[in-house]
């Protein structure tokens, strides 16, 4: 067994490790937190380098070592829970960008966070966080991968809360721990039942566990239940797992609200890493979810539960691209943009298999994180401002944070050839047009990729070009104003000091072209004529074939997105970029075009609405009804209990007092009495004493004259 | 009549005097009077039992009737001692009003 194997648990250890020392030591003590946090990212970034350099071993199939221990025994003396890592192409792959995005992040959190007064805190919980991330990836077994993923899911809900002071923050962190919570009702199900069906939960046991053959055809052996087959039932609810982390529709709603978080943690666990578990998650039960496949289309099986998932996706990337399109604040657009590429990941992986969804995951994570840091460089910019309407012009202000951020834009964009989110989308899309079900995702995909390209040609147009529109009094409407814009404009707090927006230090710029960096160059693993990426995860062997390329179907397509894409971005020109607004409080125009429209996707089709008026009255109503049950039912029974028993001890209290005591009492009291009559005798005077003596004397002397006669 | 016997009789009668006196009076120095009185009587029944006894010319009874009177007179001021110690403590000299024996 290779070293890296055996001490794997190191890479998530170290940041929990360091997170625990960052939890005891006192608050000013900034810099040892963050050396520690960003220290125990970069030795975690090292161990996945070797990790990494562990499975580049060309060879039959993919390279896989697990390492297992016996971890807690019930039931019968073998049944023993184990607990275990694997090492994987998928676990390296992801280990490395999450270690390596994560450190780059943490820097950046540095330079953002500088000012904050709760920086400690901040940082130990980043780096819990990342441990909890690394664990889920290493997990070889569905119950460590279950208690990673609630840790993630604490962290994340700590990170969303942080300013916990601010209400909206408060409701968006309960608001993302209880929808996710849904999810993980699923995961768990879905666990215990795999459980009851293989006897384990291990991925990868040398073939023993749930993921391998021995265990799958168990399965599919079994009976279905209600017309699921096993298989598909535990995959569906394994999968609505990755719905409620991922943010797929109809769990999206908690991932656009995440955003009341620090734009670092934004850009950290709600765009590249945490939500990508999921994806993740349905990336390592693939051969769960593949079993039994009908139809092998290009390599893609073709199963029930792959087709959940791919329609999942194509929905959630059409329906959160649209909604994108008409959001003021720029880390939601950018939210809204994550939860459709997302969807795509999704669809992805059940048109194309693991690593085509992957792909799109790594260069996902890079681009995107770049955008939220880029975002959180404009928003420390301009003085905390959010919304794009109060911004324009910032291309002067923050030429650094422009040119970073026009790269991200265009690699989300999938702008052809240069950049890498063009190959990873064209692959989902390439293998959604020759999905055998259906072509519906494919299109859904495509009209995705042109409001895609729309909305961040819109944000980017609307703050970095035309004038700065912040600032002035006239603009400077308070924050709050709501998304239509009718607040009377009033002076703001940030209309007073410095308008000018201004240049991020270096320490949040060098990171932003570190990625950046990689947002261009991550294409080349997994282009047509060299799926390096596609070989690395499946173990095929690769080789460069620049034909595949010119290949007339690969060529058309390619051809069909760019144009897509080209066609967004000119969209997005056309209507913002040449006639840029004049004032913060203006139509949009597309609001002024279509206003029913562009109120509906405005307000995020009224999902929200739609589950306060019926998930949420429901929950409401359920919980009044538990209530009463609890007051007048259950509680009423209790107050029987409590007065039955309070009757009864009344009883013997009585009997204890007037029955038991009674004799004992009595002998007391006569005795006290017998002592009073002795006590009046006590009066204190000496005369009566004399009195009597002198009496007593008489009365001896007359016993002793008559006495004596007697 | 004896001689001792009117002896016997005037000591007793002294004696009764003295006894009514430390029974009866309120004032403790009153009662310190009877006592005294009391012992007097005692003392006279002491040198009448001598004096007419078979030994009067051994003088045992006169010595112990000056020891007695010694110690009458040590008593009697022990006694007022504690009478002022009294009336410093209690503003009065009333031994009805002194009850700290009671139990």
């Amino acid at each position: 067994m290779n070293w890296i194997v055996q001490y794997l648990w190191l890479i998530p250890a170290l940041p929990l490790v360091a997170a625990g020392i960052i939890a005891v030591n006192k608050q000013p003590q900034r810099k040892l937190a963050a050396s520690l946090a960003i220290g125990s990212m970069a030795i975690g970034f090292l161990l996945s380098l070797c990790a990494f350099a562990a499975t580049l071993k060309h060879g039959e199939g993919a390279f896989r070592e697990v390492y297992g221990f016996n971890w807690l025994q019930f039931g019968g003396p073998d049944n023993w829970l184990q607990l275990g890592w694997v090492l994987d192409p998928l676990t390296a792959v992801m280990l490395m960008m999450v270690t390596f995005v994560g450190m780059l992040i943490f820097i950046f959190s540095v330079g953002y966070m500088a000012h904050d007064q709760n920086f400690m805190r901040f940082f130990c919980f980043l780096a819990l966080f990342a441990s909890g991330m690394l664990g889920v990836i290493i997990a070889n077994n569905l119950f460590l991968f279950f208690v990673s993923w609630e840790i993630v899911g604490l962290t994340s809900y700590l990170l969303i809360g942080f300013w916990y002071h601010k209400p909206s923050a408060a409701a968006a962190a309960k608001k993302a721990f209880i929808t996710t919570r849904i999810g993980d009702l699923g995961l768990l199900l879905g666990m215990v039942w795999l459980y009851a069906q293989t006897g384990t939960l291990n991925f990868y046991d040398g073939g023993k566990g749930c993921l391998e053959a021995t265990a799958l055809n168990t399965m599919l052996g079994a009976p279905p239940v209600a017309g699921f087959a096993v298989v598909t039932a535990i995959g569906l609810l394994i999968f609505l797992g990755a719905v409620g982390k991922s943010g797929q529709v109809p769990l999206h709603v908690w991932l656009p609200d995440a955003m009341e978080g620090p734009t670092p943690v934004s850009a950290l666990i709600h765009a590249a890493t945490m939500v990508a578990a999921g994806v993740f998650l349905v990336a390592r039960v693939y051969p769960l979810m593949a079993a039994g496949a009908t139809t092998v289309a290009h390599g893609a099986p073709v199963t029930t539960a792959l087709t959940v998932v791919t329609w999942v996706g194509a929905i959630t990337a059409i329906f959160a691209a649209s909604i994108a399109v008409a959001q003021n604040d720029i880390k939601r657009i950018l939210a809204y943009s994550t939860v459709s590429q997302l969807g795509y990941m999704m669809m992805g992986l059940g048109v194309g298999g693991v690593a085509v969804g992957m792909f799109h995951l790594i260069t996902h994570a890079f681009f995107k994180a770049l955008l939220f840091l880029g975002s959180g460089s404009v928003i420390h910019g301009c003085h905390e401002e959010q919304d794009v309407r109060k911004m324009g012009g910032l291309k002067k202000y923050l030429p650094v944070t422009f040119a970073v951020y026009a790269v991200g834009m265009l690699a989300l964009c999938g702008f052809p050839l240069f950049f890498s989110g063009f190959w990873s989308k064209d692959e989902i899309l390439h293998h959604a047009r020759e999905w055998p079900v259906s072509h519906i995702p494919f299109y859904l995909g495509c009209t995705g990729a042109l409001f895609t390209a729309f909305y961040m040609t819109r944000q980017v147009a609307l703050v970095f070009f035309g004038k700065y529109r912040g600032g002035d009094q006239e603009s400077a409407a308070d924050s709050h104003t709501d998304a239509h814009g009718h607040g009377k404009p009033q002076p703001s707090a940030h209309a007073d000091s410095n308008n000018t927006p201004h240049e991020s230090p270096a320490v949040m710029t060098v990171p932003l072209m570190i990625l950046a960096i990689f947002a261009v160059l991550l294409g080349v693993i997994g282009t047509p004529a060299w799926p390096w990426f596609h070989g690395y995860l499946t173990g095929e062997a690769i080789k460069f074939d620049f034909s595949q390329l010119t290949e007339s179907g690969t060529l058309g397509l390619m051809l069909t997105s760019a144009v897509i894409v080209l066609t967004g971005i000119t969209l997005g020109v056309f209507l913002y970029g040449k006639r840029q607004r004049q004032t913060a409080e203006e139509k949009d125009v597309l609001e002024a075009a279509q206003p029913f429209l562009f109120g509906i996707l405005q307000n995020k089709y009224y999902v929200d609405e739609i589950y306060e008026h019926t998930v949420i009255r429901f929950n409401a109503f359920a919980a009044r009804l538990c209530d009463f049950l609890d007051t007048w039912i259950f509680g009423g029974a209790v107050l029987l209990v409590s007065y039955v028993t309070l009757g009864l001890a009344w009883l013997y209290r009585l009997t204890d007092e007037k029955l038991v005591n009674l004799g004992f009492d009595a002998g007391c009291e006569s005795l006290r009495e017998g002592g009073g009559i002795f006590s009046k005798l006590h009066t204190g005077r000496v005369q009566t004493y004399l009195r009597v003596i002198g009496v007593a004397l008489v009365l001896l002397i007359l016993f002793l004259i008559w006495g004596r006669k007697a | 009549m004896t001689p001792l016997q009117i002896c016997l009789l005037t000591s007793a009668l002294l004696f009764a005097t003295g006894f009514a006196g430390a029974v009866t009076r309120r004032h403790a120095i009153l009662v310190l009077v009877g006592i005294e009185l009391m012992l007097n009587a005692a003392n006279l029944n002491l040198i009448a039992f001598w004096r007419f006894g078979p030994n009067p010319e051994a003088l045992t009874g006169i010595i112990f009737v000056l020891f007695s009177m010694a110690l009458a007179a040590a008593e009697a001021a022990v006694g007022l001692a504690l009478v002022i110690a009294i009336y410093r403590h209690k503003k009065t000299s009333n031994l009805d009003e002194v009850k700290e024996l009671k139990g």
